[in-house]
């Protein structure tokens, strides 16, 4: 683009939404540069605030008419760098577009805009009984448009799914500025299901405008067991039990002794500090059939021989659980100036097996990693502890992280069970996906995008990495909107 | 009239038949013939892909060949106390792994966990160009790459012949019990369907049935057997009626008739309808107009889909039904309708088109596998 063209571009957008909604220059868009992801950072041409779904289509089409690349952004929380800007393009800000259009009670179904908080639509719903249930540790800042693109999930979805398990209905800005409408507001669809390939694709596809949620009644009750073992190992082979019991709880979680002593000394949990591993699980549903389940569930985790067992007495204590585990993250981030959360996911029976593992690698490369799961689904989260300060040690730190996620592919699992691909693991993608395999994606994209405007340099091995820059917490974090839980 | 019948035993082979043809249609069972005749067209036999390649009870995943019997993986799922809670059609009348993904349809089960696409992990499948291609993971969650095995659900085999799929499985509730209530109004039942749906009771299905004296509501309870007639009394107080309960045999035969279709005369066209409980009024009308307000149907899973029995001596009017049911913003699918009964498929209202032209160009550029 010559210097008249992107004078000419920004000229554009600017007569299409006010000087005050285009973001230009170092100071106004330095909290734009990166995402939770902070060792990579980007600055773009511009940022642009958009107010309606309208103007989202039409700078759409405007970048496409220069050939401008450019992605959208809720919160930047994004923990794979997928909402790190594309270096030159346009960041589209779509948390003013935050609006509940509808909760129909009947049909239990939200129509929301994008850049509404995924927490915001629980609060909608709530009224009715209803509630959404993909729950984000992030959800109290992370965007239903994020959510989409990942395709998150969150420690309560083993019995009803991640978000693309939630999504019926999209109204959709293709790359090149058309406007789409995918699904409808029923369960159930005919033909090749495009919703479901439209969630998760990490923003390649273009621009989700409006989104109908399915919403589901409120459990009425909750069983929610704390178990503590001195080893981790047991606390996996419980979870095992628990499974082969025919028992589906609405959550299964461990963490291992380092999250614990953090968690304890962030909120008080109440967890007992020296736990090898400490395990929760919860039951939700209807009263009679809780307590019905919950006997068997005591029985089977009894026979796994915890040394300790805590039931949550009353919605206080329940609370209490929950929080030592939700804050496990940024706790752990307490004993460390720096961290990576990795995400990956193994067959729940190699659990075991991964956590020895990675507890070696960590030893290996003398950085310390802790752990807190979602151990029903195999989804695991080492946190890779680190100093960016010292030399050489982020680069460590991303070998190991590396190295994790190999071990992953190996033992027949996920390089990401939630975070997305993102800018982080593009070079993995070749590593668990076949030439042919990556080849009918890329095809995808390309006939859908050609210019691969949308979130360019995204997800595929190919695309050029940027240096790594950087350490230190998020922008947002600094400014205590958000922690890393 | 069909071209060459191929009867491949491997995903190499199914390459290999793809790239030789210039339309080529793939068959499961061949439960679904409105689904696989085409004309002129290759036959892709799938009958030798045949077996369930990996079974992990502990993972809550079955793999298994795109020809397997649907009956024959079920089987295998409940002596471990297991189930595809999305609840597969026809699986008696010899649906297939491959053509239940193909044809993304589900029974009124689908309502307590979700529907086939929810519990479909990874796929393999043949393209058009005939290439083998894999997506998604054989592990309960993934977010890597595309989610190319949503995108095969309900593809109806125009995007790719599916080789092997992987599915989410989950345990089967320990009993089960059906509550009837017969001859409700529409609007009565839709109604008490929402009270009951509204979360004090899980339900596994909830189907209203069109029947001479009105609307059948049966609703299906399940889990553990210590707790279950407390819950069945809960829900028939929810009810607030006369209810007969339906238990053992009565409860199985029920549900297993309702997936087979025995309930639609053997020569209807079955047709399925996305819904809710705010368009099962426009589907009433569109009826109505059309002069077919006796025909059999079925709003189930909740009131999420519709089953409708279109009578033999009617298929020409599908037509015209394909016109009204785009007029109320209503689509359906021929699940099971003569081959020349309708042109396409899918009938009725379309979304997201030209998303799906691209998809199409990029996994079947030379059209081998003809245009939905
Ligand atoms: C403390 C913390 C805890 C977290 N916990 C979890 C967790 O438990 N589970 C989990 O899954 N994730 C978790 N995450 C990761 C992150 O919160 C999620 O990925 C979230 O969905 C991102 O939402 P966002 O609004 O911040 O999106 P952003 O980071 O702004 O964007 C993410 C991606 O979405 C795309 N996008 C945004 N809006 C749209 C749209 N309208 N249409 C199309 N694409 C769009 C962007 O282009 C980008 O590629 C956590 C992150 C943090 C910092
Ligand atoms: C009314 C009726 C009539 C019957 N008639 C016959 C008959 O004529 N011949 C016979 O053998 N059996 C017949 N049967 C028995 C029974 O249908 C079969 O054994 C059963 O075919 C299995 O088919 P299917 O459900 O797997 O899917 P199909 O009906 O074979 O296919 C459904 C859809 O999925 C697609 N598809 C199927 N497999 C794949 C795949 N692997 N990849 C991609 N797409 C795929 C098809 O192209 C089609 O679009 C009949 C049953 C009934 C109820």
């Amino acid at each position: 683009m010559t210097t008249t063209d992107a004078a000419e571009f920004l000229d554009a957008l600017t007569r299409r939404l006010g000087p005050d909604r285009v973001l230009t220059g170092a100071a106004p868009m330095a909290a734009y540069e990166s995402d939770a992801l902070t060792a990579f950072r980007a600055r773009p041409r511009a940022v642009v605030l958009v107010d309606s779904a309208k103007e989202v289509v039409d700078v759409v089409r405007l970048c496409a008419a220069a050939n401008v690349p450019f992605l959208a952004r809720g919160s930047g929380t994004s923990l794979s760098g997928g909402s790190l800007p594309v270096h030159d393009g346009v960041v589209i800000a779509m948390n003013r577009l935050n609006r509940i259009l509808e909760v129909d009670p009947v049909r239990r179904t939200a129509v929301v805009e994008p850049g509404v908080v995924n927490l915001a639509v629980s609060d909608a719903a709530a009224p009715y009984g209803l509630y959404y249930s993909p729950d984000p540790s992030s959800q109290s800042v992370c965007t239903i448009g994020g959510n989409l693109a990942f395709n998150s999930g969150g420690a309560h979805c083993l019995k009803y799914g991640m978000t693309s398990n939630h999504v019926l209905g999209l109204e959709v800005v293709l790359p090149d500025g058309e406007v789409i409408e995918l699904g409808g507001d029923s369960l159930e669809g005919v033909g090749p299901d495009l919703v479901g390939l439209f969630v998760g694709s990490e923003g390649l596809f273009g621009i989700a405008t409006k989104i109908t949620l399915r919403l589901l009644p409120k459990p009425e009750t909750y069983f929610t067991l704390l178990a503590a073992y001195d080893s981790l190992a047991a606390a996996g082979e419980a979870v095992a039990a628990v499974v082969a019991s025919g028992l589906l709880p609405g959550a299964m979680e461990i963490m291992d002794n380092l999250a614990i002593e953090a968690a304890e000394a962030a909120v008080g949990a109440g967890y007992p500090l020296d736990a090898e591993g400490l395990l929760i699980v919860e039951l939700e549903g209807e009263k009679q059939q809780v307590a019905a389940e919950s006997e068997l569930l005591l029985e089977v985790v009894r026979r796994s021989k915890p040394y300790l067992e805590h039931i949550a007495s009353d919605p206080d204590d329940r609370m209490r659980i929950w929080k030592g585990r939700k804050s496990a993250f940024s706790a752990v981030g307490r004993l460390s100036p720096d961290y990576i959360v990795q995400d990956g996911v193994v067959p729940r029976s190699r659990l075991g097996e991964a956590l020895t593992k990675i507890q070696h690698l960590g030893e290996e490369h003398g950085i310390r990693v802790a752990n807190v799961f979602h151990a029903g689904d195999g989804n695991l989260h080492p946190l890779i502890l680190f100093d960016g300060r010292v030399e050489g040690e982020l680069e460590r730190a991303e070998e190991l992280a590396g190295e994790i996620l190999r071990l992953c592919i190996d033992l027949g699992g996920s390089i990401t069970g939630e975070h997305g691909v993102g800018m982080e693991k593009r070079q993995y993608l070749g590593e668990m996906f076949g030439d042919a395999d990556l080849d009918a994606m890329r095809r995808i994209r390309l006939a859908i995008d050609p210019g691969e405007l949308a979130n360019r340099g995204k997800m595929f091995p190919d695309a050029e990495a940027p240096a790594l820059l950087s350490h230190g917490p998020h922008p947002l974090e600094v400014a205590g909107v958000i922690s890393r839980e | 009239m069909t071209g060459v019948v191929h009867r491949p035993a491997s995903a190499a082979e199914v390459a290999e038949a793809v790239r030789g043809a210039q339309l080529v249609v793939p068959r499961g069972g061949g439960t679904k013939p409105s689904l696989w005749s085409v004309d002129g067209a290759d036959l892709l036999d799938l009958s030798a892909l045949d077996g369930i390649t990996e079974y992990l009870p502990s993972e809550y995943t079955v793999t298994a060949l795109a020809g397997t019997p649907l009956a024959d993986v079920e089987a295998r799922l409940a002596a471990e106390g297991q189930y595809l809670p999305f609840d597969p059609l026809l699986v008696e009348a010899g649906s297939t792994v491959g053509g239940a993904v193909a044809a993304g349809a589900n029974g009124p089960g689908r309502l307590r966990y979700g529907g086939l696409r929810d519990f479909l992990l990874a796929v393999t499948f043949v393209d058009g160009r005939g290439e083998i291609v894999r997506g998604g993971a054989k592990v309960v969650k993934n977010a890597a790459g595309f989610d190319l095995p949503k995108l095969m659900v309900g593809s109806l085999g125009r995007l790719g012949v599916l080789t092997e799929c992987t599915f989410k499985v989950f345990p089967h509730p320990e009993s089960c019990a059906t509550l009837r209530i017969p001859g409700m109004a529409l609007d009565e039942a839709i109604e008490a369907a929402g009270r009951v749906g509204a979360g004090a009771v899980e339900i596994e299905c909830l189907d209203l049935v069109h029947g001479l004296a009105g609307w059948d509501q049966e609703i299906r309870i399940g889990g553990r057997s210590f707790a279950l007639d407390a819950r069945l009394k809960r829900a028939a107080d929810l009810l607030d009626t006369d209810v007969t309960t339906l238990s053992g045999d009565a409860d199985a035969s029920l549900w297993r008739t309702r997936r087979e279709f025995g309930w639609a005369s053997p020569d209807a066209s079955v047709l399925k309808l996305p819904l809710t409980p705010a368009t099962a009024g426009a589907l009433e009308q569109v009826l109505a107009d059309l002069d077919a307000s006796q025909v059999a149907r079925v709003f189930s899973a909740g009131i999420q889909q519709a089953f409708v029995a279109w009578p033999a001596e009617r298929v020409a009017d599908l037509t015209v039904l394909d016109r009204a049911l785009t007029q109320s913003k209503l689509t359906a699918l021929a699940l099971r309708a003569p081959a020349d009964a309708a042109s396409q498929p899918i009938l009725g209202y379309r979304t997201g088109g030209e998303l799906l032209r691209r998809v199409e160009q990029a996994l079947d550029p030379a059209g081998r596998f003809g245009r939905l």
